[in-house]
């Protein structure tokens, strides 16, 4: 051991000596000021002083001091001649500064010459440092160095393990600047090193290549698992290798974490070898006394278990994995009983074995009452996961139990799981309800708003719900301690829906009132605002009015009337006027309507918590997937017996398109305030509370889609494919570089079947599949399982099942999204399940026709309309438009040859089949306009097909143009027909 | 990888600082701060790891003094508390039966064994002989070069006599 340096260490001392941190301050800056001075004049120092100095300053900088004055002094000692003190600048730079100082690009060419010189000392300095904080500019000029010494053969085992590292470290942080063109056979060389020292080194730098491009080092994987074979049979390890009896523990590791990187495994034989050092390992682990070779043995077990999960190995052995965590998450070794949760949650990924991790649920749930907080969180996560229809109840009630006690880091994390899993699953929505209300009873403070928005969406969306959901809240508000929260929740709850408890006993507006009322001098500004708000909903409700009632309800709203919140003012303002005016306050004031179906904000907002973590972790990957799972099930099995399937899901997109809801949207939210316009319903300022939080979260969430994520672009268009499809039934729906998505259809009547063909076009596999049907109202949708997973350059077939309820031109959406690589692709995609689907074309004969025609007098089942700024379509091209419109065109009918007329049969569920007769008058002269009629029994069918037939017929592209043209425009004088009794034509004129 | 390499005594004095991502100075600072607060707390016989701001943080006590490693969540936890221990079974046979004050008076020494084990916040090195001929040769170079300093002075000395 070399002598130390005696300033240094009577330094040391004399700061162990200080008594207090001023003593300590006193005696360090007494230091700096004579290092300082001693560094200005630096004639006299010599090099021993100044490596002293320079170890002085790291000490100090350990001490938490600031050393900034001493940085440059530390990086010119890197160029010193000697060892000594180039040694100390080295290694000083590495600790005090970080890859982006500037300093650093003073000694890029000083680090550049030891590199490349023959002092191999020197060079072992140089890689250090540039491995441990070396950036771009050392990349830039470096990299071709380092990979030549990596690969020399003339270097020692010593630069060359230091070179490999080194690389990866420039590799990783800018792997655009590196280039590793062909490094796949020098790879594969380097992986047939037979010193164990560099073979794990450059094991190291293979993960991080693999990482990047697995493809290109298919090569590399037999050698990998003959490393595993020499390892795992100790074949040729030194004993100096060796850890505690075991061989290379780590290398062992880091082989089996580079082989997670490949797909899978292909080759029989490959397969085969690494299968059978996988089972030894599993079967051969032990747990021993020594602490050391235990974790050891187990480091390479674990890495094992999920090597064997990663390549889907039988069932036999993902069966004996699943009994070997079983087993850890009961024994005493706290280490292994949070790694055996930790691999149980990542366990789930792997299909089959969900219910065999069920019967452990009694285990897990005991270490949610740990004493480590580490293993609490690892079984919180597990339950989490694991939670599905059939066990819901019991984990979440477990979770609202554990929260009472949980200490207040994971509170907020419980709060959120609680309120997910609770909506994710819940057997009926009464237990979501009680869920959640317990929840803001227990942990008011840790739930969020979104958690509440969301019960009030749900409660609003589900008629059956409202008067259960205003007696618990009513009950809740009688208690004498409550949450804030509990208070906005109860009384909005109360406002919106305590009319219909009206004939339950206590329940009367009044009563309601005043239990309400209570709270107001004792809550904050926002809560008074949704308090304002609720006693004018009572006020609108009560039947027949109450007049002390709304005595004391004016009362309040004049004496906030110079309330210093303005919001509050504004609300106390309005109402007071607005009750005044009886019929405008029903409108204003009417009942909430039903919510769009958005995402759960909650689920975004867990899955961003999961981002900030490693963006790759298994578990991640798995989150997600439990997600897709999950929405998926809630599409299928209805919450409620009772409710009709979709009703959760009902979303209504009009057919124009997303960004019209999306402006929409931000109008509502930032028109929060103010305008209120009396003879229009409904107050912005009343949807603030509930609709304008979560009218901001959808644009930007779709905003954020737009500008993050979708960094994958469509290379096809997808409005023309949209509309291509909308006249035929086989084609291309939407394409990007790695999926491909077709559409084939099929109609009979008013069923429909869609086959949604999904493509992968890679060569590696799709992970988070995700696909959610939008239905509109007047559709019922049922799309099949869709997998999570698509496998490399397969196809997968999802049927999807359409009924159609109702004529309308709105159109379903397909959510669609997936996971390439760390990119997150979500499409919006229209279908094309559109109105003339379930048209069939229909010949009717003059007999049938006319009476028909005659039969249906005028609005609203029989609609004219002129219609200008036609496309400039010929006659016969009119027909085939018609015809693909699945509209049957009666020839001889209309005797004008300036005329069609056309006929089909529309079908529903609802109404079965419906006639529809058109008719169209075209003008020789003037081609851009026309006059057209349309006649059903139906009005909502007859108005929606001609605004179907005018999108067609006006140039595309429709929507704005279509909203544009005239509408009601009076009749203009029409071209002269010849009258005569018994020509159709002319009857038909005569009719019109 | 290894984000960074914590030294830290019961008492929450620093003893050795590496960091392979980069953080500022004030985050370097609030790391320590944050992780002494939440590592020096744990009790006994729980487990040696801590999941912190997404990461983990393998932690294990030795004496007074608790060697921490900050890895990735999806990092292989067990592997990296062996590197630990392998670091501590070399400063052992380094200064032969290590102690606090053997790290405190000596901290560069520490820091030049550290790198000679980890490079890029990676397992450099398994094997506890190799790294302590390495360290030897330094030694020994350092030790040279001052005779080499001391003679050479001596000779000025008798000549500016």
């Amino acid at each position: 051991m070399a002598s130390t340096m005696r300033g240094l260490s009577v330094f040391i001392s004399d700061i162990r000596n200080c008594q207090n941190k001023e003593q300590e301050r006193l005696r360090v800056d007494k230091e700096l000021g004579h290092i300082r001075t001693r560094f200005k004049n630096e004639k006299g120092l010599t090099p021993y002083e100044k490596k002293k100095y320079v170890w002085k300053m790291l000490y100090i900088y350990m001490l938490g001091y600031d050393v900034d004055f001493g940085h440059m002094e530390t990086v010119s000692l890197i160029s010193a001649p000697k060892y000594p003190e180039k040694q100390v600048g080295y290694i000083v730079t590495s600790c005090l500064l970080n890859e982006n100082h500037d300093f650093l690009r003073m000694v890029v060419n000083t680090v550049r010459n030891d590199i490349i010189g023959r002092n191999e000392t020197f060079q072992c300095l140089a890689l250090t440092m540039v491995g441990n904080i070396g950036g771009r500019e050392f990349a830039e000029s470096l990299a071709p160095d380092v990979q030549k010494l990596l690969v020399s053969n003339s270097c020692r085992p010593l630069v060359r393990k230091k070179a490999a590292l080194c690389l990866l470290r420039l590799f990783r942080k800018n792997p655009d600047v590196v280039n590793i063109d062909g490094w796949s056979d020098r790879m594969a060389q380097l992986l047939d090193e037979r010193d164990l020292g560099v073979l794990t080194s450059a094991m190291s730098l293979f993960v991080a290549l693999v990482s990047n491009n697995a493809d290109a080092y298919w090569n590399c994987v037999a050698k990998c698992v003959k490393i595993l074979e020499r390892l795992a049979r100790s074949n040729d390890v030194p004993q100096e290798y060796t850890y505690y009896g075991i061989p290379s523990p780590w290398l062992q590791v880091k082989t089996m974490r580079a082989l997670q990187y490949f797909p899978t495994i292909e080759d029989p034989s490959i397969r085969k070898s690494l299968f059978e050092v996988l089972q030894r390992i599993l079967m051969g682990t032990d747990v021993v006394k020594n602490v050391n070779k235990n974790n050891a043995s187990h480091a390479v077990l674990f890495e094992a278990l999920a090597l064997v999960m990663h390549l889907d190995a039988e069932k036999e052995m993902m069966s004996q994995c699943v009994a070997l965590l079983g087993k850890f998450i009961s024994v005493r070794e706290p280490n292994i009983r949070y790694l055996g949760l930790e691999n149980m949650s990542r366990m789930l990924m792997v299909s089959d074995v969900q219910d065999i991790i069920k019967r452990h649920q009694a285990q897990i749930i005991t270490s949610l009452k740990d004493p480590d907080i580490s293993i609490r969180r690892r079984s919180l996560d597990l339950l989490y996961g694991m939670c599905d229809i059939s066990n819901a109840k019991d984990i979440v009630e477990e979770l609202l139990q554990y929260l009472s006690t949980a200490e207040f880091a994971m509170r907020e994390e419980l709060a959120l799981k609680i309120a997910i899993l609770a909506e994710k699953f819940a057997p009926d929505l009464s237990w979501y309800v009680d869920v959640i209300l317990q929840l803001i009873d227990k942990a008011g403070d840790f739930v969020s708003d979104d958690i509440w928005y969301r019960v009030v969406q749900f409660v609003t969306n589900n008629e059956d719900l409202q008067p259960y959901a205003a007696a618990k809240a009513r009950v809740y508000l009688e208690k004498p301690a409550l949450h804030e929260t509990m208070v906005k929740v109860g009384a909005y709850l109360l406002g919106e829906y305590g009319h219909l408890l009206a004939r339950r006993p206590g329940c009367s507006p009044k009563e309601l009132f005043s239990i309400i009322n209570e709270k107001l001098p004792t809550v904050s500004p926002p809560t008074v605002a949704i308090l304002l708000s609720s006693y004018a909903k009572m006020l609108m409700h009560t039947h027949p009015p109450d007049s002390d009632l709304q005595d004391q309800i004016l009362a309040i709203f004049r004496k906030y009337e110079s309330y210093i919140d303005v919001e509050i003012q504004q609300r106390a303002v309005e109402y007071f006027l607005l009750s005044q005016k009886g019929a405008a306050l029903m409108d204003v004031l009417a009942e909430m309507p039903k919510f769009p179906e958005r995402q759960s904000a909650l689920l975004r907002k867990a899955e961003d918590v999961e981002a900030d973590t490693a963006e790759q972790s298994a578990i991640r990957l798995r989150s997600l997937q439990q997600t897709s799972n999950a929405l998926v099930l809630t599409d299928q099995i209805p919450p409620n017996g009772s409710l009709p399937v979709g009703q959760l899901n009902l979303v209504k997109i009009t057919s124009q398109n997303m960004e019209n809801s999306v402006e929409q949207g931000g109008i509502e939210a930032y028109g929060a305030v103010g305008k209120v316009d009396l003879e229009q319903a409904p107050s912005p300022d009343l949807l603030g509370d509930l609709l304008g939080p979560l009218a901001i979260e959808g644009p930007l969430a779709l905003a954020s889609l737009g500008d993050q994520l979708n960094t994958v672009q469509p290379t096809v268009n997808i409005e023309e494919r949209f509309n291509a499809l909308c006249l035929k039934d086989s084609g291309v729906l939407y394409e990007d570089p790695h999926i491909q998505i077709g559409v084939k259809a099929e109609w009979r009547a008013h069923h429909g079947r869609l086959v949604l063909f999904l493509g992968n076009k890679n060569v590696s596999p799709l992970s988070s599949v995700k696909a959610l049907i939008l239905p509109p109202r007047h559709l019922k949708m049922e799309l099949s399982l869709v997998p999570e997973t698509i496998p490399p350059r397969a196809q997968v077939q999802c049927p999807l099942d359409v009924v159609s309820l109702q004529a309308s031109r709105d159109v379903p959406v397909l959510d669609f999204s997936y996971k390439f690589g760390d990119a997150v692709v979500n499409v919006k995609l229209r279908l094309p399940t559109v109105l003339n689907k379930f048209l069939q074309p229909t010949t009717v004969s003059a007999e049938e026709f006319f009476p028909y025609w005659k039969s249906i007098p005028g609005p609203p089942t029989k609609l004219q309309e002129v219609v200008r700024g036609v496309k400039a379509l010929s006659l016969p091209e009119m027909a085939n438009l018609f015809a693909s419109l699945h509209l049957g065109i009666s020839q001889g009918l209309d005797l004008n040859p300036n005329n069609l007329v056309a006929s089909a049969t529309f079908y529903s569920e609802n109404s079965r089949s419906i006639l529809c007769l058109i008719r169209v008058e075209t003008d020789p002269a003037d081609r851009t306009q026309l006059r057209l009629t349309v006649a059903s029994g139906d009005p909502i069918l007859t108005f929606e097909l001609k605004e179907l037939i005018k999108e067609y017929l006006i140039s595309i592209p429709a929507p704005s143009l279509a909203a544009a043209a005239p509408t009601a425009v009076p009749l203009q004088p029409e071209s002269p027909m010849i009258p005569a009794s018994n020509d159709p034509g002319a009857l038909l004129a005569a009719l019109l | 990888m290894i984000h960074f390499v914590l030294l830290i005594s019961r008492q929450g004095k620093v003893r050795l600082t590496k960091w392979y991502s980069p953080y500022s100075q004030k985050e370097r600072s609030k790391v320590i701060r944050e992780l002494s607060g939440v590592i020096l707390t744990r009790g006994p016989k729980l487990c040696n790891f801590v999941e912190w701001r997404g990461f983990k943080v393998v932690y294990r006590r030795y004496a007074s003094l608790y060697f921490c490693m900050c890895i990735d969540a999806d990092d292989n936890e067990l592997e990296v508390l062996e590197i630990i221990h392998h670091f501590v079974e070399i400063l052992d046979r380094y200064f032969g039966s290590v102690c606090e004050l053997d790290l405190i008076f000596n901290f560069h020494k520490a820091y030049y064994i550290l790198d000679e084990i980890l490079i890029a916040g990676e397992l450099q090195e398994s094997s506890k002989k190799v790294v302590a001929r390495v360290i030897a040769a330094q030694d020994t170079l350092v030790e040279t070069a001052k005779e080499q300093a001391s003679s050479l002075s001596n000779m000025i000395a008798q000549a500016t006599k």
